[in-house]
């Protein structure tokens, strides 16, 4: 097949992105090269968008180990242990597949985190659908939490900590963010980082397959009405494989031989290649013949793009094959070795004896597209005057059961009771608190996080609801008696290309940047996810923030539950009597409009 | 005491019975399931998991790992074999303990606190502990214990029913019946009492931090036991 303009924009690039490729290559791509240049630059592993905005955040601090940039962040948290962690979002493949979508969200952000050499000790989720009323709702909310329970339960990591919400602005686009921490010893840290010539190339993990063939692209374009075509794009997960592939690389890791790991996820392959070689300034030569393919024929493209889950790729020390082969072979898992690493500095693939793509890394990474898109500035509402003899018709008691009985406040024990939250024997805090609470096992130390978002206040001032999320994070790791450390963030929005959302987006960031830097609370790991966006209709800025601290002494934790008969009951902070976006305000006023909260 | 905790492949409540069972005295050895021989044992432990993915029926594909040749041979011969979660799926499908575990009736995972009332304690696990009635956690997808009528009258007729679902207070309505199971069953016993399958993890609960210590009183119980 002969590339051109109209297959590359068929392949999601804009057309001057497509002149830029043959200008970079001098030449015209052919169609494996031109899948690899539209998977490695969509908005989702390009971040072509927002990498001008995110370099904005504070990212550095006392106790980070591991900013942005890696596969997760990671903080110090002494005595020689590290903790590992990061959110991310599965939205598009959900919505489109709610179980598999969901469980393959949960197993891609444990890989990220195991790949660094941690063991996942915890789960935390964000998960947003649409109306209660909506037709879609119920089988999403239900198949979503199946996946998330079927993939975690599996893996045995326990789920300890979440958030649940309904709004109209996803009936069309729901949002599954998953967060994994795992615990590490700081100098047993893996990078994905390519170090040595001729260094062998690993492939481990799962046969190939073609799913989630496009599956980065698909979640970088708005959804239409052909949305249920695009099933095919989602990967399909087996936590039992991840939880053997967990095991192996962990006991590979214990000893010398990995050089550098990365695990094959959004635009599979291609990407882990590509990054693999591109942190450590070298080249990479593969043979694809070498990669273990579940079905048959599969081409080179197919290969290079295919999202199936449950595969790393790992550069090895010479002299180490036999030995890692081993403890593959133990774990029933595929071992082939499929390259090795060279100083062209390009990405060299083979099939069938040919030459099928040869394209230097750096026209991949560094010279990848970044826009200063247009956005807009928000105002800040004007306060609404509620009139006396509104709210003096009011019961308090009606109220309050209104309030209590909304689906954004009711418990969620139906959904966290499917996850095994106390697996693995250290969970000290359970769901349902403010944050969840694990302890570092055989210590006295435990970790707190929680998740938080505030759509409704992001929306309504981006700026002031960027600040109060991370705000509100810092109160739930503090309600339970944790030192907040550090935070990722998971910031989903509608399209970049639409100056109110871009708006939207640049303005969350700026607050998030602001609070963070104000609490000493750097930002350590993240994604970016726009495009969450049917047609023209885009969801609540949403930004959900990750937050981790530290308990030196658990039997210090603190717990909500009122102790004793006769306990006083004491307010912190000052009673504004700010009620403009509460969800009384929203829900009994139906008054939609005015400024959030200040923080 | 010595005991044995056999890692299958998606085994994960492997290591929190090798805590409990070190926390409270054992000398605890993890077998690996390919391996053909136990080592010396007083106690052999299935723990807790998803071996093989749960894929086919849980337990089953374990039930045929080489190791379990051995495990067979060692409760057949009166050794003590206990079976958790997972652990009591192998054990119903090697025939070692009868009937099977089906979805839970509301065809959804369950991770909560649950008390279960222990009917008999002529058996080496329960004998002298002086309470009947304990907390314990659950986490499963498929612990709704069945079997046939014929199966039920003999489990009934040789006190084989380990232990039972309840409230606080003992009572055994279907109410307090988390998953389906027939007659609230959480646990059973071959007919010789030396192997016991149960649903409920009791290393969940041997710390105060963690969902509660009636674990504790389990094993320790259980090693004075064996002594």
């Amino acid at each position: 097949m002969i590339v051109n303009e109209k297959i590359a924009i068929e392949h999601g690039l804009k057309s001057d992105e497509y002149k830029k490729i043959c200008n970079l290559l001098k030449r015209t791509p052919n169609i494996t090269e031109l899948g690899i240049f539209s998977a490695m630059w969509n908005e989702h592993c390009s971040y072509k968008s927002s990498r001008l905005h995110l370099k904005k955040l504070p990212t550095k601090g006392e106790k980070v180990i591991q900013g942005p940039g890696e596969n997760a962040g990671v903080i110090d948290i002494e005595d020689g242990d590290a903790i590992v962690f990061k959110i991310e979002s599965h939205n598009h493949p959900s919505f489109i597949e709610p179980y598999q979508g969901a469980a393959t969200g949960v197993g891609g952000i444990m890989r990220d985190v195991f790949t660094m050499g941690a063991r996942p000790i915890a789960n935390l989720n964000s998960i947003h659908f649409g109306s209660p009323q909506h037709k879609k709702t119920k089988n999403l909310l239900r198949g979503v939490v199946h996946g998330i329970g079927g993939y975690g339960n599996c893996m045995g990591v326990p789920t300890i900590a979440g958030q649940t919400s309904f709004d109209s602005s996803y009936n069309g686009n729901i949002l599954v963010n998953a967060m994994t921490l795992g615990l590490v010893k700081k100098n047993k840290i893996f990078y994905s980082k390519a170090a040595g010539l001729n260094k062998p190339v690993i492939y481990v993990g799962s046969k190939t397959g073609r799913d989630g063939i496009h599956g980065a692209s698909m979640a970088s374009t708005s959804f239409d009405e052909k949305i249920e075509e695009k099933k095919p794009t989602v990967q399909v997960g087996d936590p039992f494989t991840e939880k053997l592939l967990l095991e192996a690389c962990l006991e590979l890791m214990a000893g010398d031989s990995i050089i550098a790991i990365q695990d094959m996820g959004a635009a599979g392959l291609t990407s882990s290649s590509i990054e693999m070689a591109s942190k450590g300034n070298l080249g990479v030569e593969i043979n694809l013949n070498k990669v273990p393919c579940r079905e048959a024929k599969m081409t080179p493209y197919e290969i290079m793009l295919s999202e199936s889950q449950e595969r790393m790729l790992i550069v090895l020390e010479n002299g180490k094959e036999e030995l890692a082969k081993k403890i593959f072979d133990k774990w029933n898992l595929d071992f082939a070795i499929i390259g090795k690493t060279t100083d062209s500095k390009n990405i060299e693939l083979f099939f069938d004896d040919k030459q099928v793509a040869n394209i230097p890394v750096n026209t991949l990474v560094e010279n990848s597209p970044m826009y200063d898109r247009k956005w807009k500035k928000s105002k800040l509402p004007k306060k609404n005057k509620i009139k006396k003899d509104v709210l003096n018709s009011l019961k308090i008691k009606d109220v309050l059961k209104k309030v209590l009985s909304n689906p954004n406040i009711c418990s969620k024990k139906w959904i966290w009771q499917q996850y095994d939250h106390t697996v693995m024997g250290d969970t000290i805090q359970k769901p349902g608190g403010d944050s969840g609470v694990v302890r570092v096992h055989g210590t006295n130390k435990a970790i707190a996080a929680s998740v938080d978002s505030s759509a409704v206040y992001c929306w309504a001032h981006p700026l002031t609801g960027g600040k109060q999320v991370v705000a509100e994070s810092w109160r739930n790791l503090i309600s339970v008696g944790a030192k907040p450390i550090a935070i990722t963030n998971c910031l989903n929005f509608g399209s970049p290309e639409n100056e109110d959302n871009m708006g939207e987006f640049v303005e969350c960031v700026q607050g998030i940047g602001e609070a963070c830097e104000y609490l000493n609370f750097p930002v350590v790991s993240g994604n970016v996810s726009f495009y969450n966006q049917t047609k023209e209709i885009g969801i609540k800025p949403t930004p959900s923030i990750g937050g981790v601290g530290i308990i030196k002494d658990y039997n210090k934790m603190v717990t909500m539950n009122f102790k004793e008969i006769n306990n006083i009951v004491m307010v912190i902070g000052k009673t504004e009597g700010h009620i403009d976006q509460s969800l009384f305000a929203r829900s009994i006023l139906d008054e939609k409009n005015g400024p959030p909260t200040r923080s | 005491m010595k005991s044995s905790v056999i890692t299958f492949p998606g085994s994960n409540c492997d290591r929190d019975m090798d805590v409990a069972l070190n926390k409270f005295g054992f000398k605890n050895k993890m077998v690996w399931h390919n391996d053909n021989e136990l080592p010396k044992s007083d106690l052999v432990v299935l723990p807790g998991g998803f071996s093989y993915g749960d894929y086919l029926r849980c337990g089953s594909m374990a039930s045929k790992s080489k190791i379990m040749h051995s495990v067979i041979n060692f409760a057949k011969s009166g050794g003590l074999v206990m079976g958790i979660c997972n652990g009591f799926q192998i054990l119903v499908e090697t025939g070692l303990l009868p009937g099977v575990l089906l979805r839970n009736k509301y065809l959804e995972f369950i991770c909560k606190n649950v008390h279960v009332k222990v009917d008999n304690k002529q058996n080496p696990y329960f004998k002298n502990l002086d309470k009947n009635i304990f907390e314990f956690h659950i986490a499963h997808n498929e612990g709704n214990y069945f079997c046939t009528k014929d199966q039920l009258d003999e489990i009934k007729d040789n006190n084989q029913i380990a232990i039972y679902y309840c409230d606080k207070n003992g009572h055994t309505e279907e109410q307090y019946n988390p998953n389906g199971s027939m007659k609230n069953i959480a646990g059973i016993f071959n007919k010789e009492k030396n192997v016991l399958g149960m649903m409920p993890h009791p290393e969940r609960m041997i710390d105060q931090s963690l969902s509660g210590e009636d674990g504790s009183l389990f094993f320790k119980n259980l090693i004075n036991n064996l002594k």
